[in-house]
This record gives structure tokens, C-alpha cells and sequence, in this order.
């Protein structure tokens, strides 16, 4: 067989999708729940970058993960609230209110960057922590499946976990049913009494939540440093992720996946010699794709069942 | 008696510029059930949404249960016991029925969880209560008005309400729900409830109202019992002048068959067969009346003539060519138009401008286009035409569709659709939330239709209606024409009756 082939047919490829795709899958979770709720957030990126950031420098200078953790977390909630404020106390439009918050995260991490790592580029300089990988026990001593399935990162198996929330979030609480009508028909929502405002707020704020996760494994799981602006782009790709999974638990969690197939693909394309500036553009364009398709799918559907 | 409610000075002006109440004062009592009416436009909507803390008036005090109050949102208003039933529909689609009527006020397993046992339980409950029968586990979008209407005003009765609005409830109930919901709204009075009713169908307001207010352009004309008042003298009342209703012989020209439908079948997502064998003709200068029992097959029907809905086989000839499965856009190049059935849902882009929604199904056309671009000049002088021709209540054809009244709302719906010289016109409730002086109007103007040689293909939850305005009638019963009545003159309700129930059928 093709070396080529041999190698995405491998369990070293399972292995490597599900590495990719953990940061885009909690970010989409993000961009899902606030879509549920009806508005659109395009500010994970933000969102990410935050906890990144956040998760290194705390990390490495008290050297403990758990603080890192919470730091990262309250680092990005904080950031969706802001969003939230802008969005529903002073009215702005969310999509830019997002558009500034991203380019203030962008601008911010890069300037502490320098501030605490004297480069303007990376973290490198610092010892920052990383969260462990995890051997499954059993499935570890399987043969293929201990290669494909077990030794990932904690927040690996957590963004699994966040799938399985999610869902429950959603379908089983009052909170989610909330989300959910807020989405659908606010005005609805409205008439028998439900605060649509602080609905809205809080399904911001888990989205900030879930992003952190999806920040602090780049930076601390992923690899091992900050870099500025290292989350190139999945907070959007996230938000096609979510938006082929219909935004639900699960449609999400495939959409995600799809990603992640495809962006490890391209890396494990590179090995090839074309030029690697065709090979990176295989993801984007794999979005552009699967949109256009899941719109054209999408106005035959309702159109069949109206 | 005791006073509960006592509105005083009531003045409410939009932003656009309209005043919408001019004052308006009168005193509901405690356990009675109250009626508003008044013409489309009037202002009845508008004084609702200010009791239910939606809108804020500019002046004047609301006074209930003896203290003045300033409800700042619904919820304010629901805390203090009132419950409201709006005009158009305050519902989210994806969620079911049992998760719509207990939104808000959820059951709860171990604090965090959702009680969904408990929450279908709840439904049923309320449902069987009040002979509101709901598919609780069902979808409301799934659903048909009808059916999502009886969902809201479970929604309201569930919420324990002191007060109860409902504006105009019955627009989309057929009589024997309406006559349902009736015996609910008296057993209400009974436990000591008080209910305020608006409706256009005057019959109803005499049938259960104890008080009656009429008001026209922001005013209050009169304040009555309602014995003391006739269906009559309460239009007159209404619109301020004199109402003689016109009847107009049928068309003696009927000509060749412009709709054609033959075998039709249709079988739902869920494999339910909606539809049976059916097979109709509508000819030039006819009106072919639907009789039925909403939840028969009408929604589905029209909604296959005019290419909403694909049909599982058959065929739908129009003007000589077979249109089964073609889309809206062919369907009506072809001649047809559709007044739906659900205004806000297939009738009008709220967010868009009366003149807008008026032209959506022929911008594309000369003289609407030149080249290119739009005659933007042409259309809006085009809009006024037809506002006024329409007898539509708008400060001008560029007023957004979402600050019109429901009724003129429909007015817009009716306008664009009787305008484009239709030859076949799929008319499905066309009167829903028009007062009294429109609704002979637009029937008028659906008999005009007529005569020009249009085919008219009339569905109505209201008896009276088909029997008034239909040349020839079929009765659909479960997916099935189960009787065809060639001559409708001397046919009453009570003929149809059996048919539209079920317990008869024609061989
Ligand atoms: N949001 C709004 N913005 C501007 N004008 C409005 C708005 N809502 C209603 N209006 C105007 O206020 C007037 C009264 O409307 P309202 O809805 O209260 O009438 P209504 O009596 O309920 O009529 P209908 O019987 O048709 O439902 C109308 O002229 C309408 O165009
Ligand atoms: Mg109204």
C-alpha cells in the first residue's frame, strides 16, 4: 500500500483526529448554545485566546494546574459577559461587540506576552504546565483501539464529556428549555414571564465556559507555549462545526469531528510534496463546502416538509 | 360589584406617530366576562398589551384590585394574576406542547432537572380539564393553528390567572371548539375569574359576554350590558354608521374547469395518509366551498394546490396544465393565489413594509422592474392604491407590516392576493380577524372575482361563510370528500352537519 494511505489508515490517524479536533468540538459547544439562544457568537476566538493565555501565565507562575484552570475559565467568562454586556445592557450589535473583543484578546494576550515573557510571540521562555494525558485502563492493553482511544489529554476525554452536558443542559433543564424558547421565540418566552435578558446572558457565559477548555488544551495540552493568535481561526471554524450539527449535542460533536478529520488529513498531507500552501487551504475550503451543501440540503428539506 | 380593573385615561401614541388609544376609561367588573370590539385598528389590541405590561402608556392610570399599578413587563403582570391569550401566536415552534405550556413555571426533578414525566402529566391535566384536547408530546410547529391556538390558551388557564385577556380567541377555532371554549370561559366565571373577550364575530360576544365596550379610533363609544345591545346595534356602533349587508346572485356564467384535482393522495411524514382519492373540479365563475371540521385534511390540501406541500400521487391540473409538485413560484405564474391560512406564518414579512409585502409575488415583473432595478416610485404609488382600495388602516404604504393591526394585517394578505387578476384563487379563511364592516368587503370582492370568470377554492372554519358564499360545496371528513352538494340553495348548517362529523356519507 501507498505510504501515504498506510499512514490515514492507521490508528495513529484516530489518534491524531481526536487531538484536533478537542479545541474546535469545545469551542462549537460554545457557539451551539448561544445559537440555541438566538444569538450568534462569533467571539470564541477571543474567548480562547483568553484562557490560553490566561492558563500558561498562571500556570507558570504558581505552578499549579488546578489555579491555571480557574483562572483560564474565569479569564474567558469574563470575557463572554463583557459580550453580554455590550450586547444586551448597551445594545450593540453582537456580531461586532465580538469583532472588537477578538481584536482585544488578540491585541491584549500579545502585549502581556511581551510584558511577562519578553517576546512578543511566545510563551516559550516560561516553564508553563500541561494538563496530563490519561491511559485508559483495559483499553489500553487492547491492541488498535488502546492506540486510537487511549494516553489522550484529560481535556480530551472532557470535550467528550462537554458533549454528553451539553446535551443534557439543553434537553433536561429548566435552564436549557429556556435557551431554547428564548431562541425560537423570545417574544413567546417574554409572555410567560421569562427574563429573556438574562437567558441570553447566561447561555453567553457557558459559552465562555466551554471556549476556556477549548483555549487552555491549546496552550497546555496541545502544545506546550502561548502564541499570539494561536487559535487561527477555529473559533469560526467552530461556528461551521456547530451549525452542520444543527447546533444540537450531537450534530455538533460530528460537525467538530468533521473538522478535525479533515484538518489532520492536511497535516498528515504535508509529508507529501505539494505545496503546503494548497495543503492548508484544504480545511477552509472543506468549510466553504460543507456549508454550501448543508444550505442546499437544508432549503430542499423545508421546502419538502412545509 | 366589585370593580377589578378600572382603566382611566388611557393614551398610547407609537413611535410612527400613530395613537393608537385617545383616552380611553372604563371599569370591568370582578367575575364578569367583559367584551371589547371595534374595528380593525381600533385600538383594543394596543390597550391589552398595555394591562399586560408589554407596552407603556404615554398617560392615563391603570387601577386593579383597588391600586393603581405600573406593570413593567409581562412577568410583572402575570405575578399579579393576569393571564393573556394574543392575537397572533406566542409560541415556540420546536419546543412540544407539553414544554410550551409549562415554560416558565417547569416541574423540577432533584432542583437542576427537568420533570418531564411530570410535565406531560401537568398537560394532560389542564388539557382534560378544560376540554382542550393537545397532542402534548407533539411539536407546535407540527401543528395546525387550530390546535396551537387551544396550546395558548392552555397556556394562560394553566398559569392560574385571576384575569384572563383573550384577543380574539376564536379567529382561528372552529364553531364547536369555539363552543368548547365557551363552557370553559363560563366555568371560569363561575370560580370567580373575569375574563376579557375580543372578538369580531358579534354572535359570540352576544352569546357569552355580560358587558360589552365598543371602541372606534382610540375611543370608547359605548360601555353596555350586553342585553341591553343588538349584534346589529353593536356594528352600528362600531363602525359609526349604518350596515346593510348586500347580497349579490350568483354568477350565471360558469365556465370551463380552471382547477382541476383528480386522485389526489397525500401521506404525511408519519406515514398517516392525510389525504384519500380525492377529486374535484373548480370551474371559471365558480366558488367551490370547503365544509369540514378543521384537522380534516383542509391545511394539507391547500397547501398542495399552491406548492407548499408535495402531494404522494395524483394530479393537480390549473389552467389545463398539471402542476403536482411544481413550486409556489410556477404555481402562481400560472394564475393562482393563495390567501393562507396562517397570515404571519405564509402571509407577510413582518419586517418588511406594507409595499413590500404587496408586490413580493411580482417585483420581478413590468412595470414593478425596469431592467434591473426596482420602480420604486411606481410601487409605492401602487401601494396607496391598493391601501385604499383594500380599505387598509396605515399611516402610508411604506409603514412596516409589524405595526399594523392583525386584521389589517390580513387586509395586506387579501390586497396582494385579489390584485394580481388570479384565475384560480385558493382562498383559505380569508376573513380571519376582519371586523365586520371589511369582512363584506372582501367577500364582496371575492365575488367579483368570481364574475370576472376566477375560480374560487374556499376554505372556512365558519359555516356561515361557505354557505353564504359558495356556488357548489364538498364536505371533507378524515382525508375523504364524503358528500358533494351541487345546490346549496336552501342548505343550512344542520344538513351539512352529519356529514362534517362523520356519522354520514354519501355513497
Ligand atoms: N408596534 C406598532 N407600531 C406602530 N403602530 C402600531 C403598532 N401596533 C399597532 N399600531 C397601530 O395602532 C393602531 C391600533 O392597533 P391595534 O393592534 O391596537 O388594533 P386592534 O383594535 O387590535 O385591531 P384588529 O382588530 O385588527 O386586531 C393601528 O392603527 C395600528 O396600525
Ligand atoms: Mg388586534
Amino acid at each position: 500500500m501507498n505510504p501515504l494511505l498506510k499512514s490515514i489508515f492507521s490508528a495513529n490517524f484516530v489518534f491524531a483526529t481526536l487531538r484536533v479536533t478537542t479545541p474546535i468540538l469545545f469551542a462549537a459547544i460554545g457557539v451551539a448554545i448561544t445559537a440555541l439562544s438566538g444569538s450568534i457568537n462569533i467571539a470564541l476566538e477571543g474567548i480562547m485566546l483568553i484562557a490560553a493565555f490566561v492558563g500558561v501565565i498562571v500556570s507558570a507562575f504558581t505552578g499549579s494546574l488546578w489555579l491555571a484552570l480557574i483562572f483560564g475559565v474565569l479569564a474567558a467568562v469574563g470575557l463572554a459577559a463583557l459580550l453580554g454586556y455590550f450586547h444586551l445592557n448597551l445594545k450593540a450589535d453582537i456580531i461586532i461587540a465580538a469583532i472588537a473583543l477578538n481584536m482585544f484578546a488578540s491585541g491584549i494576550t500579545v502585549f502581556l506576552t511581551y510584558i511577562f515573557a519578553h517576546d512578543k510571540g511566545t510563551t516559550s521562555s516560561l516553564k508553563s504546565l500541561v494538563f496530563p494525558s490519561y491511559q485508559i485502563p483495559i483499553l489500553k492493553d487492547i491492541p488498535v483501539l488502546g492506540k486510537m482511544f487511549s494516553g489522550l489529554n484529560v481535556l480530551t476525554y472532557f470535550a467528550l464529556i462537554c458533549v454528553v452536558i451539553f446535551y443534557y443542559l439543553i434537553y433536561k433543564t429548566p435552564l436549557g428549555l429556556r435557551i431554547r424558547a428564548v431562541g425560537q421565540n423570545p417574544d413567546a418566552a417574554e409572555s410567560v414571564g421569562v427574563d429573556v435578558k438574562k437567558v441570553k446572558m447566561y447561555s453567553l457565559l457557558l459559552s465562555g465556559f466551554f471556549g476556556a477548555f477549548g483555549g487552555l488544551y491549546l496552550s497546555m495540552g496541545y502544545v506546550s507555549w502561548f502564541s499570539r493568535d494561536m487559535t487561527a481561526g477555529r473559533g469560526f471554524i467552530a461556528i461551521a462545526a456547530a451549525s452542520i450539527g444543527g447546533n444540537l449535542p450531537i450534530g455538533t460533536f460530528f460537525g467538530s469531528l468533521l473538522f478535525g478529520v479533515v484538518n489532520t488529513l492536511a497535516i498528515f498531507l504535508a509529508t507529501l510534496k505539494v505545496p503546503s500552501e494548497l495543503i492548508q487551504m484544504i480545511p477552509y475550503i472543506t468549510t466553504v463546502l460543507v456549508l454550501a451543501i448543508y444550505a442546499i440540503q437544508k432549503s430542499a428539506k423545508s421546502r419538502g416538509e412545509e | 360589584m366589585d370593580t377589578i380593573l378600572s382603566i382611566r385615561n388611557i393614551v398610547k401614541v407609537y413611535p410612527n406617530g400613530v395613537v393608537a388609544n385617545k383616552g380611553i376609561s372604563f371599569d370591568i367588573e370582578k367575575n364578569t366576562i367583559h367584551a371589547l370590539v371595534g374595528e380593525n385598528g381600533a385600538g383594543k389590541t394596543t390597550l391589552m398589551k398595555i394591562l399586560f405590561g408589554i407596552e407603556t402608556p404615554q398617560e392615563g392610570e391603570i387601577i386593579y384590585k383597588g391600586k393603581k399599578v405600573h406593570f413593567k413587563s409581562p412577568l410583572d403582570a402575570i405575578k399579579n394574576g393576569i393571564g393573556m391569550v394574543h392575537q397572533h401566536l406566542m409560541l415556540a415552534p420546536d419546543l412540544t406542547v407539553a414544554e410550551n405550556l409549562t415554560l416558565g413555571i417547569e416541574p423540577r426533578k432533584w432542583k437542576i432537572f427537568l420533570d418531564t414525566d411530570k410535565m406531560n402529566e401537568i398537560a394532560k391535566r389542564v388539557s382534560k380539564e378544560f376540554g382542550l384536547e393537545v397532542p402534548f408530546d407533539k411539536r407546535v410547529k407540527d401543528l395546525p393553528i387550530g390546535v396551537r391556538q387551544r396550546v395558548e390558551i392552555l397556556k394562560a388557564l394553566l398559569r392560574n390567572v385571576e384575569l384572563l385577556i383573550l384577543d380574539e380567541p376564536t379567529a382561528v377555532l372552529t364553531p364547536q371548539e369555539s363552543d368548547m371554549l365557551f363552557k370553559t370561559l363560563k366555568d371560569l366565571k363561575k370560580h370567580g375569574k373575569t375574563i376579557i373577550f375580543i372578538s369580531h364575530k358579534l354572535k359570540e360576544v352576544k352569546q357569552i359576554a355580560d358587558r360589552v365596550t365598543v371602541i372606534r379610533d382610540g375611543k370608547v363609544i359605548a360601555t353596555k350590558d350586553a342585553s341591553e345591545l343588538t349584534e346589529h346595534q353593536i356594528a352600528e356602533l362600531m363602525v359609526g354608521r349604518e350596515i346593510k349587508s348586500e347580497r349579490i346572485a350568483p354568477s350565471p356564467k360558469v365556465g370551463e374547469p380552471l382547477l382541476e384535482v383528480e386522485n389526489l393522495d397525500y401521506i404525511n411524514e408519519e406515514n398517516i395518509p392525510v389525504l384519500k382519492s380525492v377529486s374535484f373540479k373548480v370551474r371559471s365563475g365558480e366558488i367551490l366551498g370547503v365544509a369540514g371540521v378543521e384537522g380534516n385534511g383542509q391545511t394539507e390540501l391547500v397547501e398542495i394546490l399552491t406548492g407548499l406541500r408535495r402531494l404522494t400521487s395524483g394530479k393537480v391540473i390549473i389552467n389545463g396544465k398539471d402542476m403536482a409538485g411544481k413550486t409556489p413560484r410556477e404555481i402562481r405564474e400560472n394564475g393562482v393565489s393563495h390567501i393562507p391560512e396562517d397570515r404571519m406564518k405564509n402571509g407577510v414579512a413582518e419586517a418588511a413594509t406594507i409595499k413590500e409585502n404587496l408586490i413580493v409575488d411580482r417585483y420581478y415583473k413590468k412595470p414593478f422592474s425596469k431592467g434591473i432595478l426596482l420602480d420604486w416610485k411606481y410601487i409605492t404609488n401602487y401601494g396607496k392604491k391598493l391601501i385604499k382600495d383594500f380599505n387598509v388602516l396605515a399611516t402610508s404604504p411604506d409603514a412596516l407590516v409589524s405595526s399594523l393591526s392583525g386584521g389589517n394585517i390580513q387586509k395586506v394578505v387579501v390586497a396582494r392576493e385579489l390584485s394580481s387578476n388570479p384565475s384560480v384563487i385558493v382562498a383559505d379563511q380569508p376573513i380571519r380577524g376582519i371586523d365586520v364592516g371589511s369582512e363584506e368587503l372582501v367577500h364582496r370582492l371575492l365575488k367579483e372575482a368570481r364574475d370576472k370568470g376566477s375560480a374560487v377554492f374556499l376554505v372556512s372554519a365558519d359555516l356561515d361563510e361557505v354557505l353564504e358564499l359558495s356556488t357548489r360545496i364538498i364536505v371533507l371528513y378524515n382525508g375523504e370528500i364524503v358528500a358533494r352538494f351541487d345546490d346549496v340553495g336552501g342548505l343550512t348548517g344542520k344538513d351539512l352537519g352529519p356529514y362534517m362529523l362523520g356519522v354520514k356519507r354519501e355513497e
